[in-house]
């Protein structure tokens, strides 16, 4: 039952919010975020060491066609679930202050967006995982088409086309592999959409070539790998922090999921027909991405390359399909989400107090804002994999499972360590370090309510830096289990 | 049966009721019936099979279940004709009088299990629509979508009648299921090429009831000509009525023959959705893109005809019907309050409604997602139920080719949603003034949007 009070909770309290207007609505839908984070550790804590099956509730949902509502956490959704009841707090307070038209449908819709969030990372059920699928994208066509810049109606709609598009090939795909269960006979009561009927196919080798692509396409679309990647820095930089946090944050940790949960175990042979492919055109989006990430003027387009630049890592890890490379993938998740987070707050923080995001009109914040400037490296460092912080685990578990693949294109994929080191002291050293610009000479420290937004996150930075077998633990027997489905 | 009696009755009380020139009186009289008719017709259903006139007329589950969209559909869109009681419109109480006579063909081509039956409930249902698609006299395109619709609608009437007179010269039965019987013997072969005309002729009257492709032509300019209110009564109800009769009449009477005219209806299905979602894409007008887009769903549900499964093909087109008819409702009853203090029907007409109203945007948005059949909205369900029978008899191509156009689909059914929320306010635009009533039912319209799309077991095994 405890899943099912983390999925209706939050849309419970979405709905609750339309009675609140203005400052009450903030404090409900925060109250209502952390009471979510707080079930989530619980949940964290008592599944510790299990395998599977924790919290499972299985309703029939639409009897007549065998769909069942089933949802259940392993550890890697507990850690998933995890992260989002984490960054969904800090991403509403990081909106505390800013001043948003209609503030209490925004958080309604980030609220709502929870829910489809957890339900991804939940379900149990190819169509059911659709479904919030969905119901996890919708909310933020609307946060970044009403709330967002002056492009916000273009790059909405292009963000729009292509993930919807990517879904409907996934469906496809959910439809054909329904039609594979049980018998084949009339009536779809016959036929069923669990994943571990999905798990249990015996589908023919070039079924699975043509299947990988279906589903690969929603997941390659939400992540981005390269070249599925166009809508991703125009739909970053247009949209408001709240909705680029959301998307950088949590949403691209959909579809590295996906693809762990829903595409490795039920399409193995179709996996490694592509995986030279695939492994390929990541390490192509890992040095694509940076050498674009150092040419940006934009701070936030910088951090929306450099994000896209390091989830071709974690693509390159999964398809090197060894424990390493997927448990790398596991905390780079949350290690990216918490990084990428900070990054985009602190240059919200800066534009708030500037006006700009420009990198040539920036200088010398250091002198004016100590916080900020601690902070803000810390998250810097993390992203950049410095030892002893977040980044550092995960990118050296990923790189040597690639490795274990194949040792060349490792030393290529290596080279995002030092291209992220390039463009993010670069860029730091442009924006906090000289003389001071004309926009940054009144600039003021974080405040209490953002210093709250950021300690935390500076905590877990080195908590997964320190201590990542708490987090590594957790995911280790959900990552056997699933190897050992695609390994039969 | 009852419910045909009480809707009878009550259309010809209701056109004395105009004497009265009260018309305040006439919507919420009309509103009570149809409620009664819905309890009644819902109590049919307990009573299980009964048939009538010699067993012209069978009221089972399935007419129950069509019979319940029909006069659901019509209850719910009915407080949206406020304007015209607000008004005083001089002809309210035929209009509705004429509205109560067309569900009682609707019903009888729901509920038919004779050809002539069909054919007079064809004919009820067509004869009322010609008037009220000319309801708005001073408007010469009322008037022209008026007359097109009749003189197109004759035509088809006369190829449809001669096509069940050639069915009946070739197997000396109007009765459905003789006709089954009688189609599938070998015996009756020599009459065969009479037959298989008489066949093609009737599924040719039939897609020009329900604007399938190549038959469509007429339904752009009568959509867009007639009063929206009718106009969102003419694209559910008269199509749901005209699939239910469709598949009764495939199904039951001609699934003997189901190779031969297998190719012509899925010819029709695949140029239907091609001209549908195409010819939607290039509109500029809301009521003509919603037009079109009623052609493409003709489309969607002509894939369950082909895909020729008892219960599946049943089960969504019932599914689709309701789904459709709720969301289309609700988008012709925005459009309507939209269009009608506005004086515009294009996209930009649309523009800064959420600032305005955020219930009219909200309840085109659920709707326009609807149609365009993504989850959480009961479009959704709708297509996954009619894809599902197609998939599950093997129609692979057919299936990915319509998922092809519901993804050009959700190109134009966004037009709109993206006018509301993101285009400004057009200039001196107030806020459209909604009233109570029409609140309440766009709620529950958007609650059964909803519900359908989230909980669909509640009425996907109805059938």
């Amino acid at each position: 039952m405890l899943t099912v009070f983390l999925l209706l909770w939050p849309v419970a309290a979405a709905l609750l919010l339309h009675f609140f207007k203005g400052g009450a609505a903030r404090v409900v839908a925060l109250g209502a975020a952390l009471v979510e984070l707080a079930a989530a550790i619980f949940a964290a804590v008592i599944s510790r060491g299990n395998v599977s099956g924790q919290f499972d509730v299985n309703y029939p949902w639409v009897a007549s066609a065998g769909i069942n509502f089933h949802v259940g956490m392993d550890g890697l959704s507990v850690l998933l679930v995890l992260l989002t009841a984490f960054l969904v707090p800090v991403i509403l307070l990081a909106a505390f202050r800013r001043e948003y038209e209609n503030p209490s449908s925004l958080y309604a819709l980030v609220l709502f967006m929870q829910t489809g969030l957890i339900g991804v990372f939940v379900s149990l059920d190819a169509f059911l995982f659709y479904f919030f699928w969905e119901v996890a994208l919708i909310p933020i066509y609307f946060i970044a088409g009403v709330w967002g810049g002056e492009r916000r109606v273009q790059v909405t709609f292009k963000f729009f086309l292509y993930t919807i598009i990517g879904s409907l090939f996934m469906l496809a795909g959910f439809v054909y592999l329904y039609f594979q269960t049980g018998p084949a006979a009339s009536g779809l009561a016959q036929h069923t959409s669990e994943l571990s009927a999905f798990y249990n196919l015996n589908l023919s080798s070039s079924e699975q070539s043509w299947l990988f692509w279906l589903i690969f396409a929603a997941f390659a679309v939400k992540m981005p790998i390269f070249p599925f990647h166009t809508w991703q820095p125009d739909t970053y930089t247009e949209s408001p922090t709240v909705a680029t946090m959301l998307l950088s944050g949590i949403m691209l940790k959909m579809g590295v999921y996906g693809v762990i949960r829903w595409l490795l175990p039920i399409v193995p042979y179709g996996v490694s027909q592509w995986q030279p492919l695939v492994l390929i055109l990541s390490v192509i989006g890992i040095v694509y991405g940076a050498i674009i990430a150092i040419r940006q003027q934009d701070i936030k387009r910088l951090i929306a390359y450099s994000s896209f630049s390091h989830v071709g890592l974690m693509a390159a890890g999964i398809f090197s399909l060894t424990q390493t490379g997927m448990q790398g993938a596991v905390i780079q998740m949350l290690a990216h989400g918490v990084n990428v987070v900070g990054l985009f707050f602190a240059v919200d923080v800066i534009e708030r107090r500037t006006g700009t995001r420009n990198i040539a009109d920036l200088g010398g914040l250091t002198r004016h804002t100590p916080l900020l400037t601690v902070t803000f490296l810390v998250m810097l460092l993390g992203s950049a994999a410095l030892p002893l912080t977040s980044g550092f685990v995960g990118e050296f578990l990923l790189l040597a499972g690639v490795y274990e693949y194949n040792a060349w294109l490792s030393a290529v994929a290596g080279l995002t360590v030092i291209f992220a080191a390039v463009y993010l002291l670069r860029m730091f050293q442009r924006v906090m370090l000289g003389p001071d610009s004309s926009f940054t000479t009144t600039i003021t420290d974080l405040t209490g309510a953002e210093l709250a937004v950021m300690v935390p996150l500076v905590v877990l930075v080195f908590w997964i830096g320190l201590f990542p077998n708490t987090f590594l633990h957790i995911s280790e027997p959900a990552v056997m289990q699933l190897l050992n489905v695609v390994k039969r | 049966m009852i419910s045909l009696v009480i809707l009878s009755v009550f259309g010809i009380i209701n056109l004395f009721l105009g004497f009265l020139r009260s018309n305040k009186l006439l919507l919420p009289l009309a509103m009570l019936v149809l409620a009664i008719v819905f309890g009644v017709n819902a109590y049919d259903w307990s009573l299980g099979t009964q048939s009538f006139f010699s067993e012209m007329l069978v009221v089972d589950r399935y007419a129950v279940a069509f019979t319940g969209i029909v006069v659901l559909t019509t209850l719910l869109l009915l407080p949206f004709s406020e304007k015209y009681v607000r008004e005083g419109e001089a002809n309210l109480a035929e209009y509705y009088s004429l509205l109560l006579f067309a569900l009682v063909g609707a019903i009888m081509m729901v509920a038919y299990n004779n050809m002539l039956m069909l054919f007079i409930g064809i004919e009820i249902l067509s004869i009322s629509m010609y008037v009220v698609a000319g309801a708005d006299k001073r408007s010469a395109r009322s008037n022209e979508a008026a007359l097109k619709y009749f003189l197109m609608g004759a035509f088809a009437t006369g190829i449809l009648l001669f096509g069940v007179a050639l069915v009946y010269g070739a197997t000396g039965t109007f009765y459905l299921s003789e006709l089954g019987a009688a189609v599938a013997n070998p015996a009756n072969a020599e009459f065969a090429p009479l037959l298989y005309i008489g066949i093609l002729l009737v599924i040719i009257g039939i897609s020009f009831k329900v604007g399938a492709a190549p038959f469509h032509f007429w339904t752009p300019d009568v959509y867009e000509g007639s009063p929206t209110f009718f106009t969102a009564y003419m694209s559910t109800v008269v199509k749901t009525a005209g699939f239910a009769a469709f598949f009764k009449l495939l199904f039951v009477g001609f699934g003997g023959a189901q190779s031969f005219w297998l190719p012509t209806v899925l010819a029709i299905t695949i140029l239907t959705l091609l001209v549908g979602n195409l010819g939607a894409v290039a509109q500029t007008s809301v009521k003509r893109m919603l037009a079109y887009s009623s052609i493409s769903h003709a489309g969607y549900l002509f894939i369950a005809l082909v895909a020729f499964d008892q219960s599946l093909s049943a089960n969504g087109i019932f599914f689709y019907s309701l789904a459709y008819s709720v969301a289309t409702v609700s988008a012709f009853a925005v459009l309507k309050l939209v269009a009608d203090q506005r004086q515009r029907e294009d996209y930009d007409g649309l523009g800064g409604l959420y600032r305005t109203n955020p219930l009219l945007a909200g309840c085109l948005t659920l709707s326009m997602l609807s149609l365009a059949g993504i989850p959480l909205t009961g479009g959704f369900f709708g297509k996954f139920f009619v894809f599902s029978a197609a998939v599950n008899q093997g129609y692979i191509g057919l299936v990915v080719f319509a998922v092809v156009m519901s993804m050009i689909s959700i190109y134009y059914y966004l037009r709109p949603v993206i006018a509301a929320y993101l285009r400004p306010l057009p200039e001196n635009a107030q806020p459209v003034q909604v009233s109570s009533l029409q609140s309440v039912m766009l709620v529950v319209l958007a609650l059964l949007t909803v519900v359908l799309g989230v909980l669909p077991g509640l009425v996907s095994g109805l059938l």
